[in-house]
């Protein structure tokens, strides 16, 4: 359970697997989405709604019902919750709601712009502080870039404002962006800046291949998509540090690999969590929005929600006879992002194959020397003999093996 | 800061700490900056340093909490004392532990 043990208190990390010796909790961390608003209006965003948005304000869950959310959770033995928005801190409560959570003893993740951070906010995460890394999004590096992605002006001083406050209280933070053509060019600068982040200890990550919006807005998918890369962009992007591309997507591949059957929840979904939308849905994960996996909290319990709704919902078979016959098929299943979430905003439904995922994991397969040229992962009989040794594999070797086309 | 144990002392969690029982397991949250030597460090007890915390109400005096235990684990005072100081003595050091009065 520790990993430095002193003669009489262990001192534990919240984020080791093995924090529980008997049983885990029923939840033990919670996403919760405090509002759909947002002061900025990113061209990439897949949620927010302005942040003058009255009548999305007006419907957002009261500081009382999210005290009682966080009271709950804690019952159940949650230990960390995470604020996200929409800006979790255009809520006028935040800092109540903050206190409370970290009272009743949460760790607290913060994702944010950092443009409302203020100096009595930032004085305050300092004195009590999250006790893990506040998550910022930064957009670019200058002014024309940042407020091209974020089309709202101002946004870029007010974002470097809050973080050099952030900065200079020493509260911890990491910072990760969106890979889209309006910032592309400020990637080097980027880096080379992140990298002087005193709690960065790896490069940032970045948004890629952008999600759809998770209201299913056709208007704002468009744009969305005229965004993405082209699957083999994006996939040079993300493997551009190919060694280390290389082992980190070879070590999980050998562990999350394999046809899933017509199992539609491979992933940790409503396993040991639960995710709370602005308005009091909960939800096995944040992205994932279809009415067949959401849960009104204003009628039921969180205990209701994790102990029996979501492993119904995780019961769910796939039915789409296109997925049957290439997702339930296909090896590269941990390798490919296609998920309930995913199928949702692409096409409203549960099971249907987003072919933009299915293109980027036969790119990667392809990288990874798992595929070759125009085979289809779901046609290959032995993927077992081609994954074999993946988690031990000469990075040497399989940079030699490895290949774009 | 005294983190010298006193055994005729009364000693109780601080304020700067949220302790929860989650699973049987005894998880202190630090609340303050300052009692982690990492941000994002939790600390938990063994099951005898378990024992300790539950009788470090605020009421019993450390010797009345030596006697407890005594008595519990039939073992002679003697021989706790010196585990029961180690441990208040580091709690006090972390500022999990403050002295009452």
């Amino acid at each position: 359970m520790s990993d430095r043990e002193t003669p009489y208190v262990l001192k534990v990390s919240s984020q080791k697997a093995s924090l529980w010796k008997k049983e885990k909790p029923l939840v033990s961390h919670l996403d919760v989405e405090l509002t759909e608003r947002c002061n900025n209006n990113c061209l990439h965003c897949c949620i927010a709604l302005p942040a003058d948005d009255l009548v999305a304000k007006k419907r957002e869950l009261s500081t009382g019902t999210v005290r009682d959310i966080l009271t709950e959770a804690v019952s159940l033995g949650c230990l960390s919750v995470r604020f996200t928005g929409g800006e979790p801190l255009l809520r006028e409560d935040f800092e109540e709601l903050y206190l409370h959570a970290r009272k009743t003893g949460l760790k607290v993740i913060l994702f944010t712009n950092a443009t409302l951070v203020t100096p009595a906010f930032a004085a305050l995460l300092s004195r009590i502080p999250p006790l893990e890394e506040i998550e910022i999004s930064v957009y670019g590096m200058h002014k024309n870039s940042y407020e091209a992605v974020t089309r709202t002006p101002g946004s870029f001083e007010a974002s470097w404002r809050g973080i050099h406050l952030l900065l200079e209280r020493k509260v911890p933070f990491v910072v990760k962006s969106a890979l889209l053509p309006q910032n592309r060019e400020d990637v080097e600068e980027f880096e080379a800046w992140a990298a002087t982040v005193p709690w960065m200890d790896d490069f940032p990550s970045y948004s890629v291949f952008l999600d759809l919006h998770c209201r299913r807005n056709e208007m704002k998918n468009q744009t969305i998509r005229n965004l993405r890369p082209a699957p083999e962009e994006g996939v040079e992007f993300l493997a551009r540090r190919k060694e280390k591309y290389l082992k980190e997507v070879g070590t999980f591949c050998s562990k999350f690999i394999g046809p899933p059957g017509d199992s539609l929840f491979a992933c940790g979904a409503g396993l040991g969590g639960a995710c709370v939308d602005a308005y009091g849905v909960v939800q096995p994960c944040m992205d994932l929005r279809h009415s067949q996996t959401l849960y009104d909290l204003r009628k039921g319990s969180l205990k209701e929600a994790v102990t029996h709704f979501f492993p119904e919902v995780r019961k769910i078979k796939a039915r789409n006879r296109d997925y049957l016959s290439r997702c339930a098929r296909c090896f590269l299943k941990g390798l490919c992002e296609q998920c309930p979430a995913r199928s949702w905003a692409e096409h409203g439904t549960l099971d249907t194959p987003v072919d933009y995922y299915c293109e980027i994991a036969h790119t990667e397969a392809r990288v990874l020397g798992l595929l070759q040229k125009d085979e289809k992962a779901w046609e290959v009989m032995d993927w077992k003999e081609r994954i074999r040794d993946l988690s031990q594999i000469d990075h040497g070797q399989m940079q030699r093996r490895a290949s774009w086309t | 800061m005294d983190v010298e144990a006193r055994l005729d002392a009364v000693y109780a969690p601080s304020e700067d700490i949220v302790a929860r029982s989650i699973e049987g397991e005894l998880i202190i949250v630090p609340l303050v900056a300052g009692i982690g030597d990492f941000e994002d460090e939790l600390y938990s007890l063994n099951e005898t340093g378990k024992a300790v915390w539950d009788r470090l109400d605020g009421k019993k005096s450390l010797k009345e909490v030596l006697a407890e235990l005594s008595a519990e684990f039939d073992a002679p005072a003697g021989e706790i004392e010196k585990d029961l100081i180690g441990l208040v003595e580091e709690l006090l050091r972390r500022r999990i532990l403050v002295a009452v009065g």
